[in-house]
């Protein structure tokens, strides 16, 4: 570990420059906010998706928080609408912000449009992205689609939860149809990122670089832009149809003029099951790339991994219906879905397999990525374990619905995407900003995240199978002592993240110029086959792909045939 | 928040679950444990094998060399086929209950069940007494058909094991066959709006000397209109969910009414923005149970849902009696 050299702060505008290798890199080629608005180059969209998550993230976090805080007090007798810290509608907004920010604008975009928008042209050897221009719009509708989702914070308030069930949704007189807007312009900008990904991996693959070469965070984000692709649609009309019914009275979904509720349901779950994979499929990518370089090991069987994906992506696709098991659905459609449900599992514990197995005869650092890896192997192994309980037809009708399905979400999604997403920043950090970072808080910050995270949400687990509902914003007192346990874990694992935001404003205004082109010593072609920040156009000359993306410098052939 | 008064806060069952009053329904309990010892099996068979390797083939030098392996046919197989074996397990195991579940038996008697923002009332088929409590007696199974008067609700009875959702304009059933005299919270799972979480009320399971008792005393005989009317605005109407009637005149989701019958200066909003002055009589009463949004009291929301259809003559006399009744 170095020790930190306190420099002078530098100035906004040279912040983001390195000028000690080649000179113009991508950072530093153009200059001026204008240049960055309406750049076309994925790795500049890439930063500035980053950006924007990032304060998404901070402003659902801090929800979260009044959310747990709230939580911490004692039921009280016979409470009228001002006796908590916070009123019931507030509550109800609150969870409502929380839920929908983080699933549209921070998890669902998180890892595809920052890393898989700055890596998939370097990991594959291209200039770009097949449509630079596209790229850009994507990135303007989201801040459209997000802005008009932050109007509803300010101006009306929404309550309906982020999965907006109708008849609630058409009745309540908070603002829906804006909001609805907002997820139907997020979905147009999911819609062409995943169109841009697919044909970048198709046509643009650098000579050498066939599928079986491809690093398998590119397997993942092609899975994912496939599931963008063919799943946004269906939300977006639905929620359009929301919107109709509110405005026109037209009865789609209100069973008051002839309309379904459950409709809405299995239409908003065909897109949002299908959902969880794109949030969590671009994390498996992650978790494969952080764990064979960091311990310098080929992945265990490439081809298992990668065709999981595959198969995740196309089994997701079917399995819409167990969150409906307790909705009223025909029992005979659970029973399907419930096995299918099961289906799905099988591939996804072939991965965590695969990446244990890597492990083996292994030369592994305690690297933060590395660690970062270790805490989503932990916690995502406890969602995934988790949801065999909500899979199955009769115990989950104990648990539909309860803090049970609420921490079995948070394991999955909080410890398996957005872990993976930290880690996998650190990993490229260097590639990306240039700039060393400081090592020991990051692993410091992984540790306190690590048990904020547990803490928060273990306790949750109780309550779920002692029956306590979700989206309560007072319980009965048998609660009390979980509840106050997951509020207290809530503030170590905000303390966690603050410590993560410090360590990288600390790396960007003070931290040492990168000098390394390749600090972990990868072998694909982001680290192999660039400067220390990349320039404009990626690289100077076509590279040309001659080996594996995991084929290390320290493999040796076993002795025995052991591998083929 | 409903009249029922909170039973004692003592923790019946076991850490992870609710003690279990009607088993033969679904008897999810021991699919619960057979899950979770699995998972704790896999849990320690994964973290072990992480903490293991991370501590055995950490790095402790530079450029150390590590093995070429790239899979094992034969154990990935295995590990492939293991998991799907149990899942099949689970899911069998999982089917079966369920099919108890969802498979009432055919001597169960018959209640009717109403959710609406923010109450439940219950209706017994064969005596025709309504009860803002569930009263069940004891070891006899009871068929619930149930619907909502507005939005979503779920109905939920953690010691029942049993969890479904409440729809308008369409009946869904449950059933159980509690084995055990007490009170067990029903909560609402489907999120509703202001008062989703203070949507409680109990199950009583009790004899059936007692059973009988009940539905005898609810249904009704007896009752001047005002009483009622009150019976039915804390019960059937879940008024009392957003009105309150005490002489302290606290605010809640909608006006308070004590006092008001009568009142020749009340002021309305119209829906086009315009204000009026009108008397708060039996007139006005019953236009703002059926019509309610027609127009609104000056500073709260119009969303008290339409009784139309809801509430008879009878019903609406007597809710107006104990509104009048609400004064000094």
């Amino acid at each position: 570990m170095e020790k930190r050299d306190f420099v002078k702060p530098v100035l906004f505008s040279d912040m983001l420059s390195s000028h000690h290798d080649t000179g113009t890199n991508y950072l530093n080629a153009k200059k001026g906010f204008l240049s960055w608005l309406f750049t076309v180059d994925h790795k500049r969209i890439g930063v500035m998706y980053f950006i924007s998550i990032s304060i998404f993230f901070l402003v659902a976090g801090l929800f979260a928080l009044l959310l747990r805080t709230e939580l911490m007090q004692i039921r009280i007798p016979n409470a009228t609408a001002n006796s908590y810290m916070i009123s019931a509608d507030h509550y109800n907004e609150s969870f409502t912000f929380h839920g929908a920010i983080m699933v549209f604008l921070v998890i669902i975009p998180s890892v595809p449009a920052t890393l898989g928008n700055f890596l998939l042209p370097l990991m594959l050897g291209a200039k770009d992205v097949a449509f630079p221009k596209l790229n850009l719009i994507s990135f303007h509708l989201y801040i459209v689609g997000a802005l008009f989702l932050v109007y509803t914070i300010a101006f009306g308030g929404l309550d309906t939860g982020w999965t907006f069930y109708t008849p609630y949704s058409t009745q309540t007189s908070t603002s829906v149809i804006a909001a609805v807007f907002g997820a139907f312009i997020l979905g147009f900008a999911t819609i062409l990122t995943g169109v841009n990904f697919i044909v970048t991996v198709h046509k643009m693959r650098a000579p050498g670089m066939t599928w079986v070469r491809m690093p398998l965070f590119v397997w993942a984000i092609y899975a994912t832009s496939v599931i963008q692709v063919l799943a946004t649609p269906v939300v977006g009309v639905t929620l359009i149809l929301v919107a109709i019914e509110r405005l026109l009275g037209i009865g789609i979904f209100d069973s008051n003029l002839g309309g379904d509720p459950i409709l809405f349901q299995n239409f908003f779950w065909f897109y949002s099951h299908p959902a969880v994979y794109i949030m969590i499929l671009p994390a498996f990518g992650i978790m494969s790339e952080l764990i064979t370089i960091h311990s310098r090991k080929s992945i265990f069987g490439y081809k298992a991994v990668a065709i999981s994906s595959i198969g995740i992506a196309v089994i997701g696709f079917f399995v819409w219906g167990h969150h409906m098991f307790t909705s009223g659905q025909s029992p005979l459609a659970s029973v399907f879905f419930s096995l299918l449900t099961y289906a799905v599992a099988v591939p996804t514990a072939i991965k965590v397999f695969s990446w244990v197995a890597t492990l083996y005869k292994g030369s592994i650092s305690f690297t933060a990525p590395m660690c970062y890896a270790f805490v989503f192997l932990f916690l995502f192994l406890i969602g995934g374990l988790t949801g065999i309980f909500l899979g199955a037809l009769s115990t989950d009708v104990h648990l539909h619905n309860t803090y049970f399905v609420v921490a079995h979400f948070q394991y999955v999604m909080m410890g398996g995407t957005i872990i993976a997403w930290i880690g996998a920043i650190y990993h490229w950090w260097p590639k990306i900003t240039g700039k060393k970072f400081n090592q020991t808080w990051a692993i410091i910050s992984s540790i306190v995240v690590f048990i904020g995270f547990n803490l928060t949400f273990f306790p949750q687990f109780v309550m779920g199978t002692r029956g306590m509902p979700r989206r309560y914003y007072d319980y009965l007192p048998e609660y009390y002592t979980f509840h106050l346990l997951s509020t207290i874990g809530s503030y170590v694992l905000a303390i966690g993240l603050f410590i993560v935001l410090f360590n990288w404003l600390h790396s960007i205004f003070y931290g040492k110029n990168e000098t390394n082109p390749n600090p972990w010593k990868g072998k694909s072609m982001e680290w192999t086959e660039t400067a220390v920040v990349p320039i404009e156009h990626n690289f100077e000359k076509q590279p040309i792909s001659t080996h594996g993306p995991y084929e290390f410098d320290e493999l040796v052939k076993p002795v025995k045939a052991g591998g083929h | 928040m409903s009249a029922t008064p909170v039973p004692e806060n003592t923790w019946q069952g076991s850490f992870w679950l609710p003690e279990n009053v009607s088993p033969m329904t679904g008897g999810q309990d021991e699919l619960f444990y057979f899950i979770y010892g699995l998972s704790i099996f896999f849990f320690i068979v994964v973290v072990g094998f992480m903490v293991y390797f991370g501590w055995k083939y950490r790095k402790k030098k530079e450029g150390e060399k590590t093995t070429d392996i790239h899979g094992n046919t034969k154990l990935e197989i295995i590990w492939s086929i293991i998991p799907a074996i149990l899942f099949i397990i689970i899911f069998i195991w999982g089917f079966r209950d369920w099919v108890k579940l969802n498979v009432p038996p055919q001597d169960a008697m018959d209640v009717r069940v109403t959710g609406r923002k923010w109450d439940w009332s219950f209706t017994d088929a064969s005596t025709g007494a309504e009860t803002s409590d569930l009263i069940a007696p004891v070891n006899k199974a009871v068929r619930l058909t149930m619907s909502s008067a507005d939005v979503i609700h779920g109905f939920y009875i953690p010691q029942f094991r049993i969890n479904r959702d409440v729809l308008p304009n369409q009946y869904t059933v449950l059933w159980f066959k509690a084995e055990q005299e007490g009170s067990y919270p029903i909560l609402c799972t489907q999120y509703c709006g202001t008062k989703h979480s203070q949507m409680v009320r109990y199950v009583r399971v009790v004899s059936q000397a007692e059973y009988e008792k009940q539905m005898n005393a609810a249904q009704g005989a007896g009752l001047t209109p005002a009483q009622l009317g009150k019976k039915l605005f804390e019960g059937k109407g879940a008024c009392a969910s957003c009105h309150d009637v005490s002489k302290s005149k606290t605010r809640s989701v909608g006006p308070p009414l004590f006092g008001m019958y009568g009142n020749t200066n009340h002021e309305i909003l119209l829906p086009n923005g315009s204000k009026e002055k009108v008397t708060f009589d039996d007139n006005y009463i019953r236009k703002s149970i059926l019509d309610p949004n027609y127009r609104i009291v000056i500073g709260y929301p119009s969303v008290m849902p339409s009784y139309q259809g809801q509430l008879n003559d009878k019903e609406l006399n007597s809710l107006a009696e104990y509104i009048k009744s609400l004064k000094e």
